[in-house]
């Protein structure tokens, strides 16, 4: 265990890296200059070169990049270029709405997702069936703007349950959380049924019926435990599809999260800022995979870590 | 809806500081209150010698003051931080005496040390402020670094003098713009590179709160040496929120304005509803849309095809497009700048003539060619439109439609033939002609990397504006005015741009926003003039 975990963090850091390397690479080659962005349309040429020196973007790729990596080791992820501030100060800032809306969001997936998939298998072949399955259908392939517009609306500015955006309380919480829930459950509640319907296909479920238990237990008790494992190895994947979700939800919303922060900075060219919430976002992608392997063996016993 | 038009562009033609009238207070404004203001991004700074987009200059006004600073809700300057000044004979020495006890928020007393260390500070490379070429007439700025300007002189605590290497008549208005905002050192000092959010100045209010990513508040500054303002007692602005959902909130009466403006989605809808439609201010702005025609690039290197392009584009269209947010330009000037020549139509829309142009130029059957366009609504559109325009005269272009940051690139390296300005539009730093000229259209623009996108450059014109920005002398700024005048119609001449049209300004605000409309269209605030806006209840 002890072997696997070390081998699996040594690989982790490489992939890091190497996240680190293309992006900083990616954003070395756009035909975009940050100092241009950071000079402004008056300035002189003497100003532009000046503030390119002091930035250090007048060095070449390999000596940029290895500068950054020696801050990175060191734990610091630079300033930003338009703003001034510790990249590592405005992530941080972020990082707990981000999370808090992430935990949200995967609370709402389970819920509907599960929900959905449960109820379909054991109507399997229905028109409720049918129903589910259709709207697992278009949620999943729903723009995230559009579903988010739409929640907004309808709940927030016409019957006024829940305020239009914004941060700090749960009432803020619920429809950012729901937007990201309702797309991610689409591929819950498909996989929910599926694996749902193999396990009450199986013989020890026929045993179970045939010893006479009560269809709730028989389903809740025996079938879920088994069909929600392979369910539970998507969350940590989740982690990754969320990243990508958050920047349009973050700023739909009005929510103070590292999403909002990477769609600002990209469109000033903030290097220092994209590289950070790129780096964030990489590690936590990395640790939710991780986390879904380890977990894994004590859900069941059938997988082992080598 | 009422309709403003910022005209005091009349008072600074005839006297360039114009400084008899002052700002009359609203003898019904009330003390007290809050309001809320949104923004879709969150605020890059408050550092003065650092901001420099539209969303923090007004925020940064209110919170620093300078030397000059202009008479609310219209161009004309007055003085700010500085009491008098005196102009010598020559042009070239300024001398401001500082008014007494101007308090900052630490509450010290501001003295002429302050403003020689803000103007050293902003100049410094090390600073990397964007707006230091501004301070170039200041003697000594090309050796500016850590040992400060050799042209800015402290006399006594109340008095400074600043000598100029050359005449420059543009320098009330430099050292109104928030770059040559007064600092104190030591708060610099103890914040280092942090200054920017935790802001130290005299400005009519102070920072209170700084939740990065969610809420600004500014709290009134109760030792603000202007008597009577600001009336607010604090300003909430919230970051973070949609333009579609800020106006939403102000629908709900949760928003008193939004301070990205009018979604385009919205604009009809809201504009369509007497009730909303009352609360919306409209004002002119300095600015004006163009396109660049890059005149090193056959076959824009011959004038006949760059008249025969400003003829082909139908003007009138492409306001519809943007719901008649503007009127059709005809000049680089906008109309509300001084400089700009009255009477004159510019190049009138003719097809026919413009082809006639065409087959004089030897390209009867056209060419082919590139539009670079910012991909933001509603800027592809107005692309679709101008090649409609131009497919009309046999010219085929491609639309390359980027984000701004690589049209920008694209335009500053030369390899754009066209580029449509919109999202990056010129909007002028200071009310005066000049501002429109050096970085857009003038030889030092032109080089590699610069603004001047069409890498146009007439030295004829050069040396004439040269010769207009010396003419420093108050009692000739009518001549000054005329010589700014007749270097854009010979950039007409050359006709590098075709100018399309001057957008107009729409700010909106919920019923309890008190204030005259001019304050709601202030052409140096926006979105409102934080200083002297109040609310009812």
């Amino acid at each position: 265990m002890a072997a696997y975990l070390l081998r699996r963090l040594m690989v982790s850091a490489l992939i890091l890296l190497g996240v680190s390397f293309i992006t900083f690479f990616l954003l070395y080659v756009l035909p975009a200059d940050p100092v241009r962005q950071i000079a402004g349309r008056s300035a002189t040429a003497e100003t532009v070169e000046n503030i390119r020196r002091e930035l250090g973007l007048d060095r070449p790729f390999i000596v940029q990049y290895g500068h950054y990596l020696a801050g990175l080791v060191q734990g610091d992820l630079g300033r930003s270029y338009l703003q001034k501030t510790q990249v590592a100060e405005l992530i941080a800032s972020r990082l707990p709405a981000t999370l808090l809306l992430m935990l949200g969001a995967i609370s709402a997936e389970l819920l509907i997702g599960l929900t959905f998939g449960i109820v379909a298998a054991l109507k399997r072949g229905t028109i409720l069936d049918q129903t589910l399955m259709m709207t697992s259908f278009v949620t999943v392939s729903a723009p995230q703007f559009v579903v988010s517009l739409l929640l907004l609306y309808v709940f927030a500015v016409k019957l006024g349950w829940f305020p239009i955006g914004g941060y700090g309380t749960p009432a803020h919480l619920v429809l950012p959380a729901l937007t990201l829930g309702i797309l991610g459950s689409g591929w819950y509640s498909r996989m929910m049924r599926s694996s749902m319907i193999d396990v009450l296909r199986a013989d020890f479920i026929r045993t179970a019926r045939a010893k006479g238990l009560t269809r709730a237990r028989v389903v809740l008790g025996h079938a879920l435990p088994n069909a929600i494992l392979p369910v539970i190895a998507m969350i940590g994947i989740d982690i990754g599809i969320f990243m990508g979700g958050i920047v349009v939800v973050e700023s739909v919303f009005g929510w103070p999260g590292i999403g909002q922060l990477a769609w600002q900075a990209i469109q000033r060219v903030d290097i220092p800022i994209i590289m950070g919430v790129t780096l964030v976002s990489a590690v936590a992608i990395v640790l939710g995979n991780l986390l879904a392997d380890l977990v894994a063996p004590f859900i069941d016993p059938r997988i082992k870590l080598k | 809806m009422k309709k403003l038009l910022v005209s005091t562009a009349l008072t600074l033609a005839l006297g360039l500081p114009a400084l008899a009238q002052d700002y009359t207070p609203d003898p019904n404004a009330k003390a007290g209150g809050s309001i809320v203001i949104t923004y879709k991004d969150d605020v890059a700074t408050l550092d003065p010698a650092i901001g420099y987009d539209w969303q923090n200059w007004s925020m940064i006004k209110s919170l620093f003051d300078g030397l000059m600073d202009y008479v609310p809700g219209t161009t004309t300057l007055r003085p700010g931080l500085a009491e008098s000044y005196e102009i010598s004979a020559d042009g070239l020495t300024y001398t401001f005496k500082l008014r007494a006890g101007v308090k900052f928020h630490n509450g010290r007393e501001m003295t002429a040390e302050d403003v020689k260390y803000s103007l050293d500070r902003v100049t410094n490379p090390a600073t990397q402020s964007p707006g230091a070429g501004f301070f170039g007439s200041i003697a000594g700025f090309d050796a500016a670094g850590d040992g400060g300007l050799s042209g800015v002189e402290v006399v006594d605590p109340l008095t400074v003098k600043i000598t100029l290497s050359r005449p420059d008549a543009t320098f009330l208005h430099v050292m109104a713009l928030n770059f040559a905002s007064v600092v104190p050192k030591e708060a610099v000092d103890e914040s280092g590179a942090d200054f920017g959010k935790t802001p130290v100045g005299t400005g009519a209010y102070k920072l209170a709160e700084w939740t990065l990513g969610q809420r600004l508040v500014f709290a009134k500054n109760a030792d603000y040496w202007r008597a009577g303002v600001p009336y607010l007692d604090q300003i909430i602005f919230e970051v973070g929120q949609e333009p579609v959902v800020a106006l939403l909130r102000l629908q709900n009466g949760e928003v008193d304005v939004p301070g990205d403006g009018i979604p385009p989605a919205k604009f009809t809808e809201v504009m369509g509803d007497p009730a909303q439609a009352e609360r919306v201010v409209v004002g002119g702005q300095l600015h004006t849309g163009y396109i660049t025609l890059n005149v090193t690039t056959p076959p824009f290197d011959k004038v006949e095809v760059r008249r025969a392009v400003n003829m082909a584009i139908n003007k009138d269209r492409i306001v519809q497009i943007i719901n008649g947010r503007a009127v059709p330009a005809t000049q680089p000037l906008p109309p509300s700048m001084p400089g700009y020549t009255e009477g004159y139509a510019g190049y009138a829309y003719d097809v026919d003539g413009a082809k006639k142009l065409l087959a004089d130029a030897g390209l009867a059957d056209g060419f082919e060619t590139e539009l670079y366009v910012m991909n933001t609504d509603p800027n592809p559109r107005i692309a679709q439109a101008i090649q409609q325009d131009l497919a009309a005269i046999g010219i085929t272009a491609s639309i390359q439609s980027l984000a701004q940051a690589n049209v920008i690139e694209a335009g500053g390296a030369g390899t754009a033939p066209m580029i449509w300005s919109g999202g990056m539009a010129w909007i002028a730093d200071f009310p005066d002609p000049s501002n429109f000229y050096g970085p857009i259209l003038g030889c030092a623009g032109a080089g590699e990397g610069g603004w001047n996108w069409s890498k146009y450059c007439n030295e004829g014109l050069d040396a004439k504006a040269v010769e207009a920005d010396s003419t420093y002398d108050p009692a000739l700024a009518a001549d000054r005015m005329k010589m700014w005048s007749d270097v854009y119609m010979g950039v007409m001449e050359d006709a590098p741009w075709v100018p399309v049209f001057n957008e107009e300004r729409y700010t909106m605000k919920s019923p309890r926003m008190g204030g005259e409309d001019a304050l709601y269209v202030d052409p140096v605030s926006i979105p409102v003039n934080y200083d002297y806006v109040w609310v009812k209840e």
